[in-house]
């Protein structure tokens, strides 16, 4: 397992791009002032935030056209039915982050609602108390010790830090929309969730335009303050405040 | 005769000065009574106050608060001036602003003077008020859970964990962080999932200062709010 794993065109690709980045990150971290410690490619990611905005041109009226088409019982519906397939892999990560407590929780949710809650389309076993969690590789990677690394800005897949971006990675590699193997099921199986995810996102939208000096500090802060929020599952120790 | 008119005369004027007295020292009585009554007053109402646990405080305000969004549907269609006036009434007293302007700034605030503290509360604090308010307008039938909440005997920091309920995604977590003061328990921080609303502008608000000094901030944030309010028109 472990070497097919290994040898698949795919993990090798994984691999290559991550080893490329932490080149890249090594060579540029160099020639950067003082900047946020977290942020030596400053100048890099801002260049990339630059570029998503301009995606988001496009991006944006198609999430609030979905947002305001669609009935909120069938948002509520797609939302649960992609976080259905996410809970098996969540399941997954909480084992390998030692709380088997909630990795059988998790077990528990995709059962009933894969059942009970119409191939996921309703989330019923939050109802019954089986709350959902959110974990992801990074974040067992963060568990096991690995330290964040650099600060990256993305196109399309946005913030992330070094360890999550490799997080990220394995994340869609055992994604199971990303394994089906009709390529059109697929494709619009991928698209329909990122609109969605997009169209959650349009509330704090006005929020931050409203309330960021600088849109890329804001967004870089929120994303280093939530990642240690839920590395540490809502409970982050308590930072000096050095007033 | 007229000794005995004089002696009634004497006597009416010493009842007279007698009852005079006697006034004189009921309403002091009365007066210092009523003093005494106003003292026992602000004293209940201030231990009453430090009565009220800091949990039940965030959970009052927020049933408060949301009891009313639940009715006003000018507020819901977005109507600022009426979400600005609730929130001043029912929030605003329950927040330390001079604290959390400190603790956006960190190590800056030591650098400000007294005026410009000043400044600077009075203009972060109509930033937060304005750009976050707006939150309420985006009301949907959203409820709030209240986690258990234990507080250590003496404890004059505390964080109150809270979540925002919607049917059909994830619960947002919402957590206050507050500190015991003389006039009760107030709120410093808010954190939305994991994010301080007050220390994300810290590293913005450092670099600023580093750049342009207290007044380049004080500036900054000035502008900023004539900007949005110039745009709410």
């Amino acid at each position: 397992m472990n070497r097919r794993f290994l040898r698949s065109p795919k993990v090798r690709k994984v691999l290559a791009a991550t080893a490329g980045i932490l080149l890249f990150g090594g060579l540029s971290g160099c020639a950067t002032t003082a900047g946020h410690p977290k942020d030596p490619l400053e100048s890099f990611n801002r260049a990339m935030f630059a570029v998503n905005e301009g995606l988001d041109v496009v991006i944006k009226p198609v999430a609030k056209g979905y947002d305001e088409v669609m009935p909120s019982p069938v948002k509520a519906g797609v939302g649960n039915f992609f976080g259905n397939i996410g809970d098996a892999w969540i399941s997954i990560n909480n084992l390998l982050q030692g709380k088997p407590v909630d990795a059988c929780s998790d077990v528990a949710r995709v059962l009933v609602n894969s059942t009970f809650g119409v191939a996921g389309l309703f989330d019923v076993a939050t109802d019954f108390g089986l709350e959902k969690h959110a974990e992801d590789f990074g974040q067992t990677l963060a568990v096991w010790g690995v330290g964040d690394g650099p600060y990256f800005f993305w196109p399309v897949i946005g913030p992330r830090t070094m360890r999550d971006t490799f997080g990220w990675a394995i994340d869609s590699y055992v994604d199971p929309v990303w394994n089906i193997d009709q390529v059109d099921v697929r494709n619009t199986l991928a698209g329909v969730r990122f609109i969605d995810v997009r169209a959650s996102l349009l509330p704090a939208d006005k929020v931050i335009e409203e309330a960021a000096f600088d849109k890329y500090d804001y967004i870089r802060n929120a994303y280093l303050q939530n990642r240690r929020s839920v590395i540490h599952d809502g409970n982050p120790p308590r930072l000096e405040d050095d007033e | 005769m007229m000794v005995i008119r004089l002696d009634l005369k004497m006597m009416n004027k010493g009842v007279d000065r007698m009852l005079f007295a006697c006034l004189k020292t009921v309403s002091t009585v009365v007066k210092s009574l009523f003093a005494i009554f106003a003292g026992l007053v602000l004293f209940c109402s201030s231990a009453l106050a430090q009565a009220e646990a800091p949990d039940v405080m965030v959970k009052r305000v927020t049933e408060d608060v949301l009891s009313i969004v639940r009715q006003d549907k000018d507020i819901q269609s977005g109507n600022t001036k009426k979400v600005l006036e609730l929130v001043e009434a029912k929030v605003l007293p329950n927040f330390n602003f001079q604290r959390m302007t400190a603790l956006a700034m960190g190590r800056d605030w030591k650098k400000a003077s007294a005026e410009q503290k000043k400044q600077l509360v009075d203009e972060f604090k109509t930033l937060l008020v304005r750009t976050y308010s707006n939150a309420l307008t985006g009301y949907k039938n959203q409820t709030v859970r209240y986690k258990p909440f234990k507080m250590q005997d003496g404890a004059d920091d505390v964080v109150v964990k809270t979540e925002v309920v919607q049917s059909g995604s994830k619960p947002i977590q919402l957590d206050y962080s507050l500190e015991k003061r003389s006039d009760g328990w107030k709120v410093y921080d808010v954190i939305v999932a994991g994010v301080s609303l007050v220390t994300n502008y810290r590293d913005t608000f450092n670099q600023e200062v580093r750049t342009n000094g207290v007044d380049g901030l004080i500036q900054m944030l000035a502008s900023k709010n004539k900007q949005l309010e110039s745009a709410k028109k």
